[in-house]
């Protein structure tokens, strides 16, 4: 037994599996093959390059041309190399990788819903509105915040609104401040953010605890302080216990606690934002709220704040008139303006709101609660043999560091190509910053202890081949299509479209 | 679980948080609803939207076919429930798609790279106008009122914190006026004089916010003669089968709303932006190469990432994190269906509607920048007032084009009008027949 595990191939979760090798449809492309036939034209015929003039295209474009079972084949045997939560687990710490409910993408299709275009009638458009504004009305309650945009179209998206509002709301005081503040655990956003807002960036140094060092904040924060911007529970998964403490500092010079919101699963249902003395913030809707990454987007990052922060929100906003009927009211002087056409990503709010009906009052408190357990009893489980750098109790997540394997040469990158053979995603490779070789894993709520359990398997047998046989896991990952790619021909001299050979 | 944690309740795992911080009610949100519950809430949200209209509304999110491929293909748990591919071991599926997503746009628009997709349209635009300023070192943009009016909000929203560091606020140029060469498109005149040796890029959209087929190697003639770069965006993607790719641009940005993405009440959608090669290093967003594994074998992997907030925090291109994978998926699968010939086809039948309905329906009242070409869209200026036109509209059951006084008060009684390959002969035949029994005195405003 001791000898089978240290050989790939030999997990409990998975058996290796055939799967098609496909090439780029463009090399599949035969001239003259369809997948598409439109509709008889019923209008008169006309000459583009007369209509069109100098704007006429002579060339077509070389897009492919494949039959329709080419087609299918071709995208289902892509998707069969890739990983997905419908697989199974997929601890990426910070991302939030929990369930997506199926009945969520079934109504945001509903025809009403999917066809309705943002410039249709107001009267014809309460349906929408009417999602919207009972999204908001739950965000609000589930944050204790005051105000509300869904605007923005992610998170980074909603960093941006969120410090424009802040920046607005200095500037109409007469100064909008100079710096922002940012712990060195933060999200690269964060920073970016800051900077796109015309913002100083002020590092700033996690304590010991990788918390916020409260009596060195203190020095910090001054009159030209705009905002801290904190996420809470941090991203090494501890939440900030002298919250109100670090809210009271920069609120004594006039600054503003801009929390982010990515890690939200830790907290809903069982505490919220806008009572510990948060004044603006955005959410995931594509972490908390179940709608799906989709290999990286569309996300949703709704910005929440306090009632002195909502004369400047994004334009429009939807308002219920003394008719009972939903508007959207353009006529806000103080608005920062727009920070995307139409009303943001509505099909997410769709999802989110299903998630959200689904859940209820209970299910919402449950669903943090078994997020936090999970990730305990995996910390429980793997605490002897990986390093916790961090002593502090966890929330949703735990950040492991690969001290401990390195003296074998083995590093945190290696280890998360060595659970692809057991058959999981990896954890959250070297971030936060602070930890050096971090491993974040976060189980989310959807997990099963049997699931779990496999996880812990895992992680504790690539712990064991990196004292016994650490080339094993050198070398990962063994079982998937290709192996480790090289990164740096691909940045060097860059292919970033195909060619007619 | 709780015993092998070793603690004795849930609450001993939220202790940290302050007593007084604890919520010990229940949210006041709606209680839980069982599965069928949920499809009887959106179902109602969903009638009390429209339903059974016939619709002219475009300007900026257009109402095509959406082959049923797409929705299987992009339905899959290995797509739909993936995430960013950092792991290229393991999401080799999303990056294959995600380039042949890159090539395709490159091929539509004739430019020599593109990104694996931004936000939407609408944020792209005012990211290519900041990496123009970065490629040129100035910090001046001229944007054509011709762009989509929302668009050129957004942007004012992104430039505001330069514009007060550097003085340079974006300029506006306007378009020429009905009877000139330049009707309904940008004022070449006042474009020459508006940019400087401070602009980094003119900013235009072709087809523009009005339908009409902007001048793009006049426009660029003009930008570079002054060292600017020239932006061109594209929120109608459909109109690149048939009007020519805007290649004298430096930067293209698109809305690929139009290939395959319902209109979902204006989002998601799927932004892009694509460039001449020399930039790519001042190109914000994700981007796919092609690379080798150990064994020689080709894989693809997300690259040239020192550009990003993860990497270079406050010194990035852009603060922007996520892309719009699952959209540009939809965007690849509705390009491959449609493929070379079927790209065209597509365009021309919604060119041929367009021309239809500009006949037809414009008979009703005044076609403006007729003389211009355009694609899908059109505008006319009525006697009647927008409302009450849509008001007898609605009453049969058809939703007219948008009221432009909102963005473009000169215009006055200016509806915005768009014709797709779903519009119907009939349905089109029927609102001229609605609009020209409009009473006399609705005439009066």
């Amino acid at each position: 037994m001791a000898e089978a595990e240290k050989f790939a191939g030999t997990t409990r979760k998975v058996t290796a599996h055939l799967t098609q090798n496909e090439g780029l449809s463009f090399e599949k492309s035969a001239p003259g093959k369809k997948a598409y036939r439109l509709a008889p034209l019923d209008v008169p015929e006309v000459d583009p390059s007369t209509l069109l003039g100098s704007s006429f295209r002579s060339l077509n474009a070389q897009l492919p041309e494949l039959s329709e079972i080419e087609i299918i084949r071709h995208f289902t045997r892509l998707s069969t190399w890739n990983y997905a939560i419908d697989l199974g687990m997929y601890p990426l710490g910070s991302c939030t990788m929990k369930y997506n409910p199926r009945v969520n993408e079934f109504v945001s299709r509903l025809e009403g819903i999917a066809e309705a275009h943002p410039y249709q009638p107001e009267e014809l458009s309460q349906g929408s509105l009417g999602i919207i504004r009972l999204l908001q009305k739950c965000l609000l309650e589930i944050t204790g915040m005051e105000a509300i945009t869904l605007q923005p179209a992610a998170g980074a998206h909603g960093e941006f609104t969120g410090i424009l509002l802040a920046r607005a709301y200095h500037q109409a005081k007469g100064n909008p401040r100079r710096t922002v503040i940012i712990p060195d655990s933060a999200h690269g956003t964060n920073p970016a953010t800051a900077a796109m807002c015309g913002y100083e960036v002020v590092n700033f140094r996690s304590n010991p605890k990788g918390g916020i060092d409260v009596e060195a904040l203190a020095q910090a924060v001054s009159e030209e302080t705009a905002a801290l911007m904190l996420t809470n529970p941090s991203t090494i998964g501890v939440f900030e216990n002298e919250i109100h403490r670090i809210a009271d500092i920069l609120h004594a010079k006039g600054a503003l606690l801009y929390m982010d919101g990515a890690n939200m699963n830790a907290l809903c249902g069982k505490t919220r934002p806008g009572d510990f003395g948060v004044d603006v913030m955005h959410l995931n809707l594509h972490k908390t709220f179940s709608t799906p990454h989709g290999g990286g987007g569309p996300g949703s990052g709704p910005v929440a704040c306090k009632k002195m922060l909502e004369p400047f929100l994004p334009v429009p906003v939807v308002e219920e008139g003394a008719d009972g009927q939903l508007h959207l009211n353009y006529d806000r002087p103080q608005s920062v303006g727009r920070v995307r056409a139409f009303y943001g990503n509505f099909g997410m709010f769709v999802r989110a709101l299903a998630y959200i009906l689904a859940n209820g009052p209970d299910g919402l408190r449950q669903t943090t609660e078994d997020a936090v357990l999970n990730a305990n009893y995996i910390r429980k489980k793997l605490e002897d043999v990986y390093e916790l750098p961090y002593n502090t109790p966890s929330m949703h997540e735990v950040v492991f560091s690969d001290r401990k394997q390195t003296k074998n040469g083995v590093k945190t990158g290696d280890i998360a190509k060595r659970l692809i053979d057991y058959g999981f995603h990896p954890y959250t490779v070297s971030f936060p910053l602070i930890v050096p070789g971090a491993m974040m894993i976060e189980p989310t709520e959807s997990e099963s202890r049997e699931e779990l359990d496999l996880f812990v398997d895992a992680m504790r047998q690539i712990a064991r081949e990196v004292e016994e046989n650490p080339q094993v896991v050198l070398d990962a990952p063994h079982s998937t299509r290709v192996s480790r790619l090289d990164e740096t021909t691909a940045a060097r001299k860059p292919v970033l479209r195909w060619r007619r050979p | 679980m709780l015993r092998e944690i070793g603690a004795s309740s849930i609450d001993d795992l939220f202790a940290i948080i302050p007593q007084e911080y604890r919520l010990t009610r229940d949210l006041a949100i709606p209680r839980q609803m069982g599965e069928s519950e949920i499809v009887d809430h959106f179902k109602a949200a969903a009638a009390q939207n429209a339903n059974g209209y016939a619709s002219f509304l475009g300007a900026g999110v257009y109402r095509h076919y959406r082959p049923v491929l797409i929705d299987a293909i992009v339905q899959r748990g290995e797509f739909l429930t993936s995430y960013t591919p950092y792991q290229a071991e393991i999401t080799q599926g999303t990056l294959q798609a995600i380039f042949e997503f890159q090539t395709m746009i490159c091929e539509l628009t004739g430019m020599d790279i593109a990104n694996a997709s931004m936000y939407d349209g609408s944020t792209a635009a005012p990211e290519a106008a900041m990496m123009a300023m970065r490629v040129t070192g100035r910090d001046g943009v001229v944007v054509a009122r011709t762009v989509h009016p929302e668009y050129r909000e957004v942007m004012h929203t992104y430039a505001q914190h330069r514009e007060v560091a550097t003085g340079h606020k974006a300029r506006e140029v306007g378009y020429g006026p009905e009877g000139t060469n330049y009707a309904g498109r940008i004022d070449l005149a006042a474009l020459e004089q508006a940019v400087t040796e401070h602009t980094a890029c003119v900013l235009v959209q072709s087809p523009n916010f009005f339908g009409v087929i902007e001048d793009i190697p006049a426009i660029a003639e003009i930008a570079h003669r002054k060292g600017a770069l020239l932006v061109v965006a594209v929120a109608e993607a459909v109109s690149l089968g048939i009007v020519r790719p805007p290649v004298e641009a430096d930067i293209v940005t698109m809305e690929a709303q139009s290939f395959g993405v319902a209109p979902s009440f204006g989002g998601p959608f799927c932004g892009v932006i694509a460039a001449k090669e020399k930039y790519v290093r001042q190109m914000p967003g994700r981007l796919v190469g092609q690379t080798t594994d150990k064994q020689g074998r080709r894989g693809f992997v997300l690259t040239l990432s020192t550009r990003e907030q993860h990497i270079r925090r406050e010194k990035a291109t852009s603060n922007i994190c996520t892309n719009q994978a699952l959209v540009a998926l939809m965007a690849t699968v509705f390009m491959t269906v449609y493929g070379k010939e079927g790209i065209r086809e597509l365009a021309q039948q919604n060119l041929a509607k367009a021309a239809y309905a500009a006949k037809t329906i414009g008979a009703n009242g005044t076609l403006l920048f007729g003389q211009s070409p355009r694609f899908s869209e059109f505008v006319l200026q009525t006697e009647e007032a927008p409302e009450q036109l849509h008001a007898r509209l609605l009453q049969e059951k058809i939703i007219g084009g948008v009221a432009l006084e909102r963005w473009y008060p000169e215009l006055g009684n200016a509806t915005l009008w768009c014709a797709t390959e779903l519009t119907t002969r009939e349905q089109i035949d029927q609102a001229a027949t609605v609009m020209a029994q409009a009473p006399a005195v609705a005439a009066v405003r």
